[in-house]
């Protein structure tokens, strides 16, 4: 049984680290400010919910898987809405000035 | 293994203080600074000191960002001026000199402490128990070396008064801060409408788990204090004005209440701030539970500023 | 006190090395904040910073099993959140302040 967990571990946290590597190369390739955007929010989104679920299995405790999940969905309610501020002023310096 | 994280993270450092100082914006500047306190808190983590780290965390990578860019915000216009003033090459060039200079010696001192370095932490260790709780920080700031504790809150409350001393003359008395009008179904709104009572409840948790465990009443204070600023930065709620009795009460009680529980331990213990036995605990967490709120104002008025408009709105 | 390692050491050094390949992507996120033109590119590399290190301490939490290091990822979660609200709130204000100096009247 743990082997099979860690097995999961392994798989998801390496998917994880996989999103987080496509997050930064697309901040870093896309031709403009949206498509960063798009390609950032894999990493923040997915990349962070596939580390926390590989993680799950080895929390102490349930209080202690909890907190992963609220930290993965804290971050998931901040970077979603400070994409939706970042494109609106992106948006609005493009067509105001 | 780990050895390689801090070295990444060291290189990392490095790298971003550079661009701090080489920065041409304020602006830029403060956005590697608040990403030097996220890596500091790293840092921290890989030193086992998590309660510096949460603390590196919540003050370095939020309030410290927040504070920094309400201030270049309000120097903007005067920014080219001050670049056109800079020194000269040279100047610069021993500047970096003398810094390098520093920064070896002090590398060199820490590198060349004696094997193991001197610490208290065996006295500590060995006299925790009488305090009642288990996080050796909290029993040092609270019980061991609590009068330090007491003078930093006192010198808190003196630093907002000098904040306060800012205003204009005909201000004081006032609500800091411009009156936000944001849309209330808009994002802004739903955000904090959505993140300050989930920031409350971690505050509240993280007060409470600090007495065996990480966390406390300094980095519980910060966060209420972040999610308070943020509710006054999207509107939903006003500065209070700050004539009112019930705020100025409010960032008294903690010191009030810390030196009270210090004469009693005179009058009992023989000593200011002695504990006495069997009362340690108790003690300790209504001190903790008195300066709570008493940091949270402190904090959050020092970020929203002086006055700048009437007690009325 | 060194940290106390609760599982088996191939599993913390495999989370260790998952941490520190999300750092060197953060560092290549950072390279943004030279090269993007735009303030909102800058703020982009912020929150990749912010959700990588959040990342790294997670996973050297679990690696090393020391007390609170989740506790630590929560307040940085939500600080982070709050710094980068402030960050547009202001530049968000600096943008306006620089087109009304821009474009007087």
């Amino acid at each position: 049984m743990s082997t099979l967990f860690d097995v999961f571990t392994y798989v998801t946290v390496s998917a994880g680290a996989f999103f987080f590597l496509a997050g930064s190369v697309g901040l870093l390739r896309f031709p403009d400010a949206y498509a960063r955007l798009h390609a950032l929010t894999k990493a923040d989104n997915l990349g962070l919910a596939l580390i926390v679920l590989g993680l799950l299995p080895h929390a102490g405790s349930v209080l202690a898987g909890l907190k992963l999940v609220v930290v993965w969905l804290l971050v998931l309610l901040s970077s979603a809405t400070v994409s939706q501020l970042i494109a609106r002023a992106q948006r609005r310096r493009e067509t105001g000035s | 293994m780990t050895e390689l994280v801090a070295g990444g993270v060291v290189l990392l450092l490095v790298a971003l203080a550079i661009w701090i100082v080489v920065a041409r914006e304020a602006f830029l500047a403060i956005a590697g600074f608040v990403a030097y306190g996220l890596l500091l808190s790293l840092v921290w983590v890989r030193l086992y000191g998590i309660d510096v780290a949460m603390t590196e965390a919540a003050i370095g990578g939020g309030l410290t960002g927040a504070l920094l860019i309400g201030a270049t915000s309000r120097l903007r216009g005067t920014e080219k001026a001050a670049w056109a003033q800079r020194c000269g090459a040279s100047t610069r060039v021993v500047a970096f000199l003398v810094s390098a200079v520093v920064a070896t010696t002090l590398a060199l001192c820490v590198l060349l402490l004696p094997d193991p370095a001197p610490t208290l932490a065996p006295e500590v260790s060995a006299d925790i128990a009488a305090t009642g709780v288990g996080n050796p920080i909290t029993a040092v700031l609270l019980a061991f070396r609590a009068v330090d504790t007491l003078l930093e809150a006192i010198v808190l409350v003196i630093a907002l008064i000098g904040v306060w001393s800012l205003a204009a003359d005909g201000f004081w008395g006032g609500r800091p801060g411009v009156r936000q009008r944001v849309d209330p179904d808009g994002i802004f709104a739903y955000f904090a409408r959505v993140l300050a009572p989930i920031g409350v409840i971690v505050a509240v948790y993280i007060v409470w788990v600090g007495a065996d465990h990480p966390g406390g009443k300094f980095q519980g204070a910060t966060l209420l204090a972040a999610m308070w600023l943020l509710v006054l930065m999207t509107g939903i709620a006003d500065a209070p004005p700050i004539s009112r009795t019930s705020l100025r009460i409010g960032l008294v009680i903690g010191p009030l209440v810390f030196i009270a529980i210090g004469f009693v331990g005179a009058l009992v213990s023989g000593a200011f701030l002695a504990y006495p036995d069997g009362f340690a605990k108790p003690l300790i967490v209504a001190i903790e539970l008195a300066l709570t709120p008493s940091l949270t104002l402190i904090l959050g008025l020092l970020l929203a500023g002086a006055p700048e408009r009437g007690a009325v709105p | 006190m060194p940290g106390r390692w609760c599982r088996g050491g191939s599993m913390a050094d495999f989370l260790l090395a998952v941490a520190t390949f999300i750092l060197a992507m953060v560092a290549l996120g950072l390279l943004r904040v030279k090269i993007g033109p735009d303030y909102a590119d800058r703020m982009m590399s912020a929150m990749l910073l912010g959700s990588g290190c959040v990342a790294v301490l997670l996973l050297y939490g679990a690696a090393t099993g020391m007390d609170g290091i989740i506790d630590v990822a929560l307040t940085l979660a939500l600080l982070a959140a709050f710094a980068s609200i402030a960050f547009v709130h202001f530049g968000a204000a600096r943008e306006r302040n620089a087109a009304d100096a821009d474009n007087p009247g």
